[in-house]
């Protein structure tokens, strides 16, 4: 237990994986369709995923259960197969990942708002609870709760794995920059208010995820180093931001530009690097090659 | 207190989500009126609905959408202060079905085909909404079909179109086209996470706007 805290002890840098949804998307997922059934339909092909990303350098690698949640699960019709859609998500990246790579267990936020009375604080924590612990089962060594904007959620799902797993648990939110220039989730929460909070909640390892591209994700950093010098601090960061073209979705950045921004990052204070939607395998390698400069430096 | 302190006082309540009296937020108007009983007083003072639409209702809705804009509030305090908007709204409807206050316009909403999301899609209704529109909201994973059903029903209605991911903004176009095949003349408004002014002049929609004021700024120019 404790796997990543050890591994971080020495001062490393880890890096993480890149985005499974447009991966999958890549491998003929549609628009509308569940990615979370592609563990029970298609597990070959998430399978291919994550060894994509072990074979890019990861030393970490998530799950597919972003959306895992019962919640979202019943705008399929697929809430009654929340516990095996979520083992099998978390068996599949093992399987991948062998003995020597981590497995972060995804967990996305509901999309149900509590402070809408639109559920209760109970089925909230259940509903993390029965994720967390079908991960667990499924061989995850950690739970990664991420692109959280709203904090009483936030606190739920951290409480929720915290109580129910003998997991270390991740949480990550997502900011935007306001017109002000300072950094807010949709909810108006700030990298700072996330800290304290979190923190109280029993998180392990905090940061941020998705946004807009990695360097954005420097000014964020060193807010929560400014608050906490010594927790340590995970960022997946998007590709930038999608831009259609020909009926594809391309991104900003490419490998080379959001790899030349992580000496910055980790001067910022970031300990655990890697990617969201957009970013690749090929981000991942070049991210890599940034962190062991780093290291022999 | 005078009618038109009143006007202003509902104005307040919907700008800070203070919906009624029980209600604890925000905290330092506890215990105070809210946008319920006060607009109830001011219709029985004699006040007309249209009044309480344009001279409170609104003014108040218009503050939290540029407010909003201005990344100086988020999300939650525009859900509160569309809660006090409805609360006061809700004295209306009677007005509304006799016809005795007419709305800007009638506006239909959706997130499009494939996409669950709806935050963006419901703040936009709100907005509108406080903006005195009607609005008919088709809830998400919207196909052309439904859009087409309810223009139908309130022909002259403009439609907007929402989505978050980027996945399900290309049927963001394919909807555009397929409302178009039968209704060249529909005026579409598209907003969401990933669509730009770009995207929007290339698939043929009418306008876009980053955020739900600008979308209130479009409409009712077009009513104007």
């Amino acid at each position: 237990m404790n796997r990543i805290l050890k591994a971080l002890s020495s001062g490393k840098t880890l890096v993480s994986d890149g985005a499974w949804g447009t991966m999958l998307q890549s491998m003929g997922l549609q628009p509308g369709e569940c990615p979370e059934s592609w563990n029970l339909t298609h597990p070959e092909k998430v399978r291919e995923v994550a060894a994509a990303y072990v074979a890019a350098g990861s030393d970490l690698i998530e799950t597919n259960s972003f959306g895992g949640s019962r919640f979202k699960l019943a705008h399929y019709h697929l809430d009654g197969q929340t516990y095996e859609i979520n083992q099998k998500a978390a068996e599949i990246s093992r399987s991948a990942a062998g003995d020597k790579v981590i497995v972060l267990g995804s967990v996305g936020p509901t999309g149900v708002m509590l402070m809408m009375g639109e559920v209760s604080e109970d089925q909230l924590f259940d509903a993390f609870k029965e994720q967390a612990m079908a991960l667990e089962a499924g061989g995850a060594d950690a739970i990664c709760i991420e692109t959280m904007i709203a904090l009483d959620e936030a606190i739920l799902a951290v409480k929720a794995a915290k109580e129910h797993t003998r997991l270390e648990v991740i949480c990550t939110m997502t900011f935007d920059k306001t017109v002000q220039g300072d950094f807010r989730t949709m909810m108006g929460v700030s990298p700072e208010e996330m800290v304290t909070a979190l923190q109280e909640a029993g998180v392990d390892i905090l940061g941020t995820n998705c946004g807009n591209g990695m360097e954005n994700m420097i000014p964020i950093v060193e807010s929560i180093r400014r608050i906490n010098p010594d927790i340590p601090v995970l960022v997946h960061a998007n590709a930038g931001l999608p831009h259609l073209i020909d009926g594809q979705n391309v991104f900003d950045e490419t490998p080379e530009i959001t790899a030349s921004f992580i000496p910055r990052l980790l001067d910022a204070g970031a300990n655990i690097v890697g990617g969201c939607c957009g970013t690749t395998p090929e981000h991942i390698k070049k991210i890599r090659q940034k962190t062991e400069i780093r290291t022999k430096e | 207190m005078s009618q038109e302190s009143l006007l202003q006082e509902i104005a307040v309540c919907v700008e800070r989500g203070k919906v009624n009296e029980q209600s604890p937020y925000p905290p330092d108007l506890k215990g105070q009126p809210g946008a319920d009983e006060l607009t109830r007083k001011v219709l029985d003072m004699g006040a007309s609905a249209d009044q309480v639409l344009s001279e409170g209702l609104v003014p108040g809705m218009k503050i939290v959408g540029i407010k909003f804009r201005e990344n100086k509030i988020f999300v939650p305090e525009v859900l509160m202060a569309a809660k006090a908007m409805t609360a006061g709204m809700n004295h209306l409807r009677p007005y509304f079905q006799s016809g005795e206050v007419q709305r800007k316009g009638t506006f239909i909403i959706g997130t499009v085909m494939g996409d669950l999301h709806d935050i963006g899609k419901n703040l936009l209704g709100m907005i509108v909404e406080g903006a005195g529109w009607e609005v008919i909201d088709l809830g998400i994973d919207v196909p052309a079909v439904k859009f087409l059903a309810a223009l139908e029903e309130h022909p002259g209605a403009f439609i907007g179109l929402s989505c978050l991911l980027t996945t399900t903004m290309l049927n963001m176009e394919r909807i555009v086209q397929d409302v178009r095949d039968s209704r060249p003349d529909a005026k579409i408004l598209i907003g969401g996470a990933p669509v730009t002014d770009e995207f929007k002049t290339k698939i043929g929609a009418n306008w876009y706007s980053p955020d739900p004021q600008g979308a209130v700024d479009f409409l009712n120019k077009q009513v104007s």
